[in-house]
């Protein structure tokens, strides 16, 4: 039975682009709310009993083991150019043996953490959002309501925790792979004293530096694995998504874009709050 | 006591009152159940039956409490599913064992793994004990000798028994059908309303089938509702239905089983 009611009623013709956008801005609200909500929920469940040990495993193996490939070969490229890049910058102040410092610094504060964050969503989060997403349309999800199991400590705090162990850890090796590349680039190849890359950096990283990394990989981790299995736990109620196997493969696309673009805001928000 | 305890026992399990769901579409608001009301009686089937898109799968959805209806009240052994916390409906449930359309089975699970998810996570028995449950349940059904498989490995017909075999582990209350033949072949779908039979005979749960699959389905019907644009209508027989003078019921029942002689 279809009824026509609201529809119905003829919106002048100037008012409709606020109309348009005060739905849109209603869907927002309601969309973060539902968010907000799940982020709270999978955080409980981190805590909820009994703790699923072996999913965990499996999750870290696959968030962490598995990017352990991408990241060193993320690290070891942008290491090597950041090397090329800082010794030309720098030889033309004469300062060369600043140049560990300029690599170790921008890895440890800026790079480790961000291209790590967007590496695991390409690999990891792509794939969550995906598994997730197919385990909501096929009635998986419902299944485990209907045993009266609850499905963020089943099947989402795993991740979360997982990535939240795995993303910082992974943010670390990137940071050590990409000083290496530095060296390598910056050393070895166009012949930076090496007592003077290292001093440089031991003067210069302080713990302030190495914290500001350590927590936004936190953040980051935390961002990536909210917004990619969200957006999969919510593909039915995500408006534009379509249905069945579209509006999965549309909604990893739009995992992958807005986790992205939000570990880049946040990346700027807590550099201007924590420098 | 004993009149409460028998009151309690012939009271319908499930009750809908005047409840109403509608969806938000682009040309309008979709009632697909409109003020509807019915009881569920204990222990015995129910069939819920009518088109494509008029609401029965919605139906079995509202008495999980998996959605909110948008008006009225869902009574299961007397409490209103629409007003429970989540840890209370979470309880509510366990009283059901659901056999969904596809059957839902978890795809990195094995046959063994699925049936077994239910004992593990919500009994917590040793491993002993659920591997001898298990095997039971599988030998029953006929699935022993597939225990080891994933579900991508199992055809349609042994995907719905899996499905099966994992409602029944907590022995339900209710049992909840979605279209348990949709997609298998004549015999297995005889196979599986045999097997649906025995089992209830066995457990005597309160059975709730939706189904396209008149007139077979109405052989096991102790009651049938007819969902029709958001309106139903409840029979206590298929012999009720070919009665019916109503234009909507009378085109149903030409379009689904005056040439059917199981049904005479």
């Amino acid at each position: 039975m279809l009824i026509q009611e609201e529809k119905q009623v003829r919106l002048p013709r100037i008012v409709m682009p606020f109309a348009v956008i005060g739905n849109y801005g209603l869907y927002m609200l309601t969309d973060l709310g539902r968010m907000g909500i799940y982020l709270i929920l999978s955080l409980i469940g981190i805590f909820k009993q009994p703790f699923r040990f072996r999913e965990l495993l499996k999750q870290l193996h696959f968030i962490g083991t598995g990017s352990v490939a991408v990241i060193f070969f993320t690290a070891l490229s942008s290491g090597l150019v950041l090397g090329l890049q800082g010794y030309y910058s720098l030889s033309k102040f004469g300062a060369e043996g600043m140049l560990g410092s300029a690599v170790s610094l921008t890895l440890i504060m800026e790079l480790g953490p961000v291209l790590t964050a967007l590496m695991v969503t390409g690999r990891a989060g792509s794939a969550m959002c995906a598994e997730i997403g197919i385990m909501r349309i096929s009635e998986q999800i419902d299944a485990l309501e209907c045993m009266a199991v609850d499905p963020f400590r089943y099947l989402i705090s795993p991740k979360f925790l997982a990535a939240i162990i795995s993303v910082p850890l992974l943010t670390a090796m990137f940071d050590v792979v990409g000083i290496f590349g530095g060296y390598l680039a910056g050393v070895k190849l166009m012949g930076v004293n090496s007592g003077a890359f290292f001093s440089g950096m031991e003067q210069s990283v302080t713990n302030h530096d190495i914290n500001l990394g350590i927590i936004k990989s936190f953040v980051f981790a935390l961002l990536l694995v909210w917004i990619c299995t969200g957006r999969g736990y919510f593909v039915q109620e995500i408006r534009g998504a379509g249905f069945g196997a579209e509006s999965v493969s549309k909604v990893t696309t739009q995992a992958v874009v807005i986790s992205s673009i939000s570990v880049l805001i946040f990346d700027y928000l807590l550099t201007a709050i924590l420098l | 006591m004993n009149q409460t305890k028998a009151a309690v026992e012939t009271e319908p399990v499930v009750r809908f009152r005047g409840v109403t769901k509608s969806f938000a579409g682009p040309k309008g608001r979709n009632v697909v159940l409109d003020n509807v009301s019915f009881d569920v009686p204990r222990g015995k089937t129910t069939v819920i039956a009518g088109g494509s898109g008029q609401g029965k799968s919605v139906t079995l959805k509202l008495i999980l409490g998996l959605m909110a209806p948008d008006s009225g009240q869902i009574l299961v052994d007397g409490q209103d599913v629409t007003r429970l916390r989540s840890s209370a409906l979470r309880m509510m449930r366990t009283k059901f064992g659901v056999l969904f359309q596809g059957a839902a089975l978890f795809d990195s699970l094995t046959v063994f793994e699925n049936v077994a998810l239910p004992l593990r996570e919500r009994l917590r028995l040793d491993a002993d004990e659920i591997e001898k449950r298990v095997m039971a349940t599988l030998d029953q059904l006929e699935l022993v000798g597939h225990e080891g498989k994933f579900p991508a490995q199992l055809s349609g017909g042994m995907k719905k028994r899996v499905g099966l075999a994992r409602a029944l582990q907590l022995d339900p209350e209710i049992v909840l059908f979605d279209e348990p033949t949709t997609g298998l072949d004549p015999v297995m779908t005889s196979d599986i309303y045999d097997l649906f039979s025995r089992t209830q005979d066995r457990i005597g749960f309160t059975s709730i089938i939706v189904s396209h699959d008149i007139p077979k389905v109405f052989e096991l019907a102790d009651q049938i509702v007819l969902l029709n644009n958001g309106e139903i209508d409840v029979f206590a027989s298929p012999e009720d239905i070919q009665q019916s003078t109503k234009p909507h019921i009378r085109e149903f029942v030409e379009k689904t089983m005056v040439n059917c002689d199981e049904f005479s």
